[in-house]
């Protein structure tokens, strides 16, 4: 009986049901509160900061011997910029720390920290591209004039030709508003300091818990084996918790000092302020197109505002190579010539968050579809399946190689569940009564489970990718496996053993998977890049298959058979083609009990494995109904679609939800969130009445098909599937909302598309039509 | 995000709110509901110094029909109105209204006399007040006054409510036989602040209309009641291009303010939207 | 330091004798001086819902109200949904509906029907999706939790969980 593909209930739930969860701030009574002194300004010189006298007040003059947090990209075309865990002589952006506080509760910590002033001289502060890249800007980093971070160019040499011969050329400016990951729980931390062994536990709501004590172990210059991090219970993180960040190092600095526990817990304020941010992009891209559609060339300058500083460990590369690697998709471009630069300004930094620049990407490329079909006379659908990808392994412009999907095959799905033919009778009916529908498409590639080749290839400094598992069967027959990878609400727990059930013949509430503690598991990277289930999944996989070949080996040896003939199932460990077997626990308790008589097999039950592959891509249409109010400007979604092809489904129930979330993530970038910066550089979005998630009012129900296509990129035979909901979504939002539009002859290049940039374009429209 | 620290009082009657009031002057601060003050605080955009506690004065917690107006007390929640109130037009009118409010646990704690006095410009109450013409009861130790609508809002976050005043009831025009409303509001996502929204109440005799109010909010510093184009529906009877004229009228009359949801032109182009749905709903 | 006041706060049918500023909202009371961590903190501006809880039977937003104004009323949390090891209807449907993923807005969203439903036992699922419109949820993108809280309230209909409470 297997127990992959079952929707079986999380593992994780139960004490997550019964208040019993134990996120960081939960585990804080009882410590010292700490809070941040944060600027007001977004640029200047620091002057001088006034603190009351006889209290816990610290600033950068106390962390003299803190190094600041510089990750490194080693390619020619990166500058790499240094972030103070404390404003030193400059603020860089509004939000960025001054000074802590500790108190004795986190009210008292607040009362202190408005007793520090900052004496700031301000300076104009640069926010966006415009003011960035424009004719002699002032330099946000000196040592950086032009304010480019990063650039990556390449240019096939056939480009110009294919221009010169299109027949259509779509040209494009899109823009994509600045967003939050938001997660419902902010960032935070707890330092627990021990006087006997002078060891930091930190815990920390955090994505990579291994990197954060390398990097902090790094800033402190301390070694690494006396800090321990723990991220406990996550209350989500969807990139913004993977990001090495200045508090943490503070947290730490602070324990050692003080020698005392101390917490910081992150409010929603600060959350907004001055934790990550991303997806601040603008792109102009031009296609050529033949005659028949067939797009013949890409030629695109991408421009990703990555903020005051460079996120550890990825980058501020994330956003600007993704965007070059990718842009593509899942389109057969044969000629291809891009540059993407990463843009410093005086504004919170960019770092990783769900699908990292594909959801702009996605829009690129289907938006320029719609367009390109409108012009040459083309069905939408049509024009893609001319494109469309079709022979595996594909190789992109840029070098990557896709493994077999079902990009056609998906889209055809999508239009087939959504029922086109029927929809545009609809559409029509409706428009009679001056009510406007629209449908759009999205079709992408989503690359996922990739290991440390990806990464190299960016040139970091610090190369992730691989996992390693710790497979333990202990002498009861239970079984522990210790992973690296950090889950922080995706129900990886519960996946993995399922997988690991199968390999050894046992139930998944017999497997506990530990993650999480630097103490208790091998080193890893965490949960990002939509990779636990194919890494660590593949990890576990072949540990727990290294644990299976020494109990059949100790169960041969008890039951006087075969190793090759004893199958692991049901509990047992039973001979093929006899009624001999015995029940797993015995074989396990034997193989530690009495290893002497089993000397090929060797003591216990301990295996370790490595998975470090290459990626795979799974893929998806996503296909959506709206209705736009043209008197508002609002936008309704009626119906959404998701033809998702992510391998095999080790979990459907939580596969399901993982793309019931992503598309949530993807219509709150398409029509709801955007921080917004005043000209001074001052965030004017730092309450959740300003910066707008969608509720269920919001969320159209999100029908799903799926696919499965299995192949060797991915030994589980998963592919990933956690940011494929929030890469495609936005795409096929805006061109519904074109094609309800379609009477106006208007577009839409601007994500959030908001009521009110919507209205503009219908108002425009109206007033050229009235003359 | 902790409040700054303040002296807390809790009278147990309208009598002893108004004696705390008169003796912490300046510094105190009436809570009722806490849904808009509560949230400032922890932000520390507010700070009293004095919290007076009405939630236990039990004589304020009341909704009384009383002749021609509807009498609310101070402590009477949003929740209160989830459920018509009273019989006819105006209980139809405010269960319809109390919908748009935040959400369901905001209105189970929020006073309806609170958003007045909170005068937010976005306040859906506060539209209610105004276009309807309420009557507030506004006490202190001295005693108590009545103040119209008209003169009661005064700006964003600003009443006639002076330091040493509890905003103690309001009254509202029962809208009698053949009176009937519809309110419409835009917002970005459910619960949220409107960024225009128009009530409309017409009385309507043989087809036409005799009687007419009119307002719009969310687009100005105060709820505006559009007390010309009432007249302008008088007399006549119902019809699209009446109302839609009269959205026209009403979108030319005003120039909205603007803010990071909705420029000054977006919010006139959705008086225009919420006035002349608004209108369409009350005749239908 | 400001004065603290000496108040009982009855959570979960418990009485908890607790010393508070009076600025110390019931969210935090709950969290920091009875330990019952399960209400969490998301917003702290009364948005998120994060911290419902049930007031006298409704559901409020705790970070907007005072302990000190909780005092002689009826607090329940999410430890007090369960009795015993037997899961409230919703919890039980949460969990085999995968109405929860990092569980951090869970505790809220589990306050909140409950609330609404001993109210309104009858509540359409158009008019659940109203009320659970005033709780946000990053992860789930609502579509389990609606499945979970309609599947809970047939079984609560067709067996009424007891009202001792």
């Amino acid at each position: 009986m297997s127990w992959i593909g079952r929707s079986l209930p999380r593992l994780e739930d139960p004490s997550l049901l019964v208040g019993q969860g134990r996120y960081v701030a939960d585990l804080a009574r009882g410590a010292a509160a700490v809070k941040f002194v944060r600027s007001p300004i977004a640029a200047g010189r620091i002057l001088g900061i006034e603190a009351p006298e006889g209290e816990l007040v610290f600033t950068a003059a106390d962390l003299a011997g803190v190094r600041p947090i510089c990750p490194i990209l080693h390619r020619p075309d990166y500058i790499a910029v240094e972030q103070p865990v404390l404003a030193k002589d400059r603020v860089m952006f509004c939000g960025q720390a001054l000074a802590i506080v500790v108190a004795a509760d986190q009210g008292l910590a607040e009362d202190l920290a408005e007793q520090v002033f900052a004496d700031i001289e301000a300076e104009d502060a640069i926010i966006d591209f415009e003011g960035a890249l424009a004719e002699g800007a002032a330099a946000v980093h000196a040592h950086a004039p032009g304010n480019v971070l990063v650039e990556g160019k390449l240019r096939s040499p056939g480009l110009d030709a294919v221009f010169a011969d299109a027949a259509e050329i779509v040209a494009l400016d899109l823009r994509s508003g600045r967003q939050s990951a938001m997660p419902l729980e902010g960032r935070g931390g707890l330092a627990r300091y021990d006087d006997i062994s002078g060891r930091v536990t930190l815990y920390a709501s955090v994505q990579m818990p291994h990197m954060l004590r390398t990097g902090i172990a790094d800033t402190l210059m301390m070694p690494e084996s006396d800090l321990r991090v723990v991220a406990p219970d996550v209350g989500g993180g969807f990139g913004q918790k993977m990001s090495l960040f200045p508090e943490y190092v503070a947290l730490v600095w602070l324990a050692r000092h003080l020698k005392r526990d101390l917490a910081w817990i992150e409010d929603r304020r600060e959350n907004f302020l001055a934790s990550a941010h991303s997806r601040d992009q603008a792109f102009s891209v031009r296609g050529a197109f033949a005659k028949d559609g067939t797009l013949l060339g890409l030629d695109a300058d991408l421009k990703s505002n990555v903020g005051a500083f460079s996120c550890y460990p990825v980058t501020c590369g994330v956003e600007p190579l993704m965007a070059l690697a990718e842009l593509p998709g899942p389109y057969k471009v044969a000629e291809y010539g891009v540059r993407s630069r990463g843009v410093t300004t005086n504004t919170g930094m960019m770092a990783p968050y769900r699908g990292v620049s594909r959801p702009m990407l996605t829009l690129t490329m289907e938006r320029m579809m719609d367009v390109a079909a409108r012009r040459l006379g083309l069905d939408p659908l049509e024009i893609r399946r001319r494109n469309l990808i079709d022979t595996f392994p594909h190789r992109s412009p840029t070098g990557l190689v896709y493994d077999e999907g079902s990009y056609k095959e998906a889209m055809e799905r999508a239009a087939e569940a959504i029922d086109v033919a029927a929809f545009r009778e609809r559409q029509a009916k409706a428009r009679a009564q001056g009510r406007h529908l629209g449908i759009g498409f999205s079709v992408f590639s989503e690359r996922t489970g990739y290991g440390t080749p990806a990464y190299a290839a960016r040139g970091m400094g610090i190369v992730p990718g691989y996992e390693i598992v710790s497979c333990t069967m202990d002498p009861s027959g239970f079984v522990e496996a210790r992973i690296g990878s950090s889950p922080h609400g995706q129900g990886l727990k519960t996946a993995l053993a399922q997988l690991i059930a199968d390999e050894l013949g046992t139930v998944p509430e017999k497997v506990r998977i530990i993650s999480g503690d630097t103490d208790a598991t091998p080193y890893g990277w965490g949960t990002f890049a939509s990779r636990s289930m194919v890494i660590a999944g593949g990890a576990c996989k072949l540990a727990a298959g290294k644990v299976a070949v020494r109990l059949k080996i100790v169960a041969a040896v008890l039951m006087q058979a075969k190793a090759e003939d004893v199958v692991l199932e049901d509990g047992l460990a039973r001979v093929v083609g006899t009624n001999l077997s015995l029940p797993i626990p015995e074989v396990a308790r034997a193989a530690y009990h009495q290893s002497h008589r089993f000397p090929e097999a060797g003591p216990g039950l301990v295996e370790n494995a490595t998975y470090d592959p290459g990626g795979t891509f799974s893929n998806a249409c996503h296909a959506c109904i709206v209705e736009v109010d043209v008197e508002t400007g609002g936008v309704t979604i009626e119906r959404f679609v998701v033809a998702e092809d992510a391998g095999l489904l080790i979990n459907p129930m939580i596969v399901d939800g993982q793309i019931h979330g992503g598309v949530a993530q993807g219509i709150a970038n398409a029509l709801f969130e955007e921080l917004v910066y005043d000209e001074t550089g001052n965030l004017l979005t730092v309450s959740l009445a300003d910066y707008l998630p969608p509720t269920i009012a919001e969320m159209p129900t999100i029908e799903i098909e799926h696919l499965v296509t299995i192949t060797d990129a991915s030994i589980t035979k998963a592919k990933g599937v956690g940011e494929g909901g929030a890469i495609g979504a936005p795409a096929a939002v805006l061109n519904a909302i074109v094609d309800a539009l379609s009477p106006y002859g208007v577009e839409l290049f601007q994500m959030p598309a908001t009521p009110q940039r919507i209205r503009a374009l219908i108002r425009d429209a109206e007033r050229k039509a009235h003359g | 995000m902790k409040p700054a620290s303040f002296v807390y009082v809790r009278p147990g009657s309208r009598s002893e709110i108004v004696a705390a009031l008169a003796e912490h002057g300046a510094d105190g601060k009436v809570l009722a509901g806490g849904q808009s003050l509560v949230a400032a605080m922890n932000f520390r955009l507010a700070r009293p110094g004095v919290i007076i506690d009405i939630n236990r004065a039990g004589d304020l917690d009341y909704l009384r029909p009383s002749g021609d107006v509807l009498a609310i007390g101070a402590l009477t929640r949003h929740a209160a109105f989830h459920k018509p109130p009273v019989e006819g037009p105006l209980g139809a009118l405010l269960a319809k209204v109390v919908r748009h409010i935040a959400h369901y646990p905001i209105r189970q704690r929020g006073t309806f006399t609170g958003s007045l006095a909170h005068a937010d410009p976005a306040s859906e109450w506060c539209l209610v007040a105004a276009t309807l013409g309420a009557e507030m009861v506004i006490a202190n130790n001295n005693g108590e006054r009545t103040c119209p609508a008209a003169e009661f809002f005064r700006g964003t976050f600003t009443t006639a409510v002076g330091e040493q005043d509890l905003l103690a009831e309001v009254r509202l025009p029962m809208l009698g036989a053949g009176w009937r409303s519809g309110f419409h509001e835009f917002s970005r996502r459910a619960g949220d602040f409107a960024l225009a929204m128009s009530l409309a109440a017409l009385k309507l005799e043989n087809g036409v209309i005799t009687a007419a109010r009119l307002g719009v909010g969310g687009v100005s510093d105060r709820a505006i009641r559009l007390s010309k184009l009432e007249q302008e529906l008088v007399g006549k009877p119902p019809s699209k291009a009446l109302f839609q004229d009269v959205a026209a009228s009403a979108q030319a009359g005003i120039r909205p303010t603007a803010d990071i949801h909705g420029s000054s032109e977006y919010r006139s182009d959705l008086i225009r939207a919420v006035v002349g749905r608004a209108l369409t709903e009350a005749a239908a | 330091m400001a004065e603290k006041h000496a108040i009982t706060l009855n959570a979960n049918g418990k009485d908890y004798r607790i010393s508070v500023e009076a600025r110390r909202t019931l969210a935090d009371a709950l969290r920091d001086d009875c330990g019952l961590t399960g209400t969490h903190l998301g917003c702290e501006h009364g948005v998120c819902g994060a911290c419902t809880v049930l007031v006298d039977g409704k559901p409020v937003r705790s970070c907007l109200m005072f302990a000190v104004q909780a005092e002689g009323q009826a607090v329940r949390t999410v430890e007090g949904l369960a009795k015993g090891e037997v899961l409230h209807p919703l919890q039980k449907a949460f969990w085999e509906n995968h109405g929860l993923q990092c569980g951090f807005c869970t505790p809220g969203f589990l306050m909140l029907a409950t609330g609404a439903l001993e109210a309104e036992p009858d509540l359409s699922e158009a008019e659940l999706r109203d009320i659970l419109s005033s709780n946000l949820c990053r992860c789930t993108g609502y579509q389990n939790i609606i499945k979970s809280v309609c599947a809970a309230a047939s079984e609560m209909r067709a067996c009424p969980p007891s009202a001792d409470r």
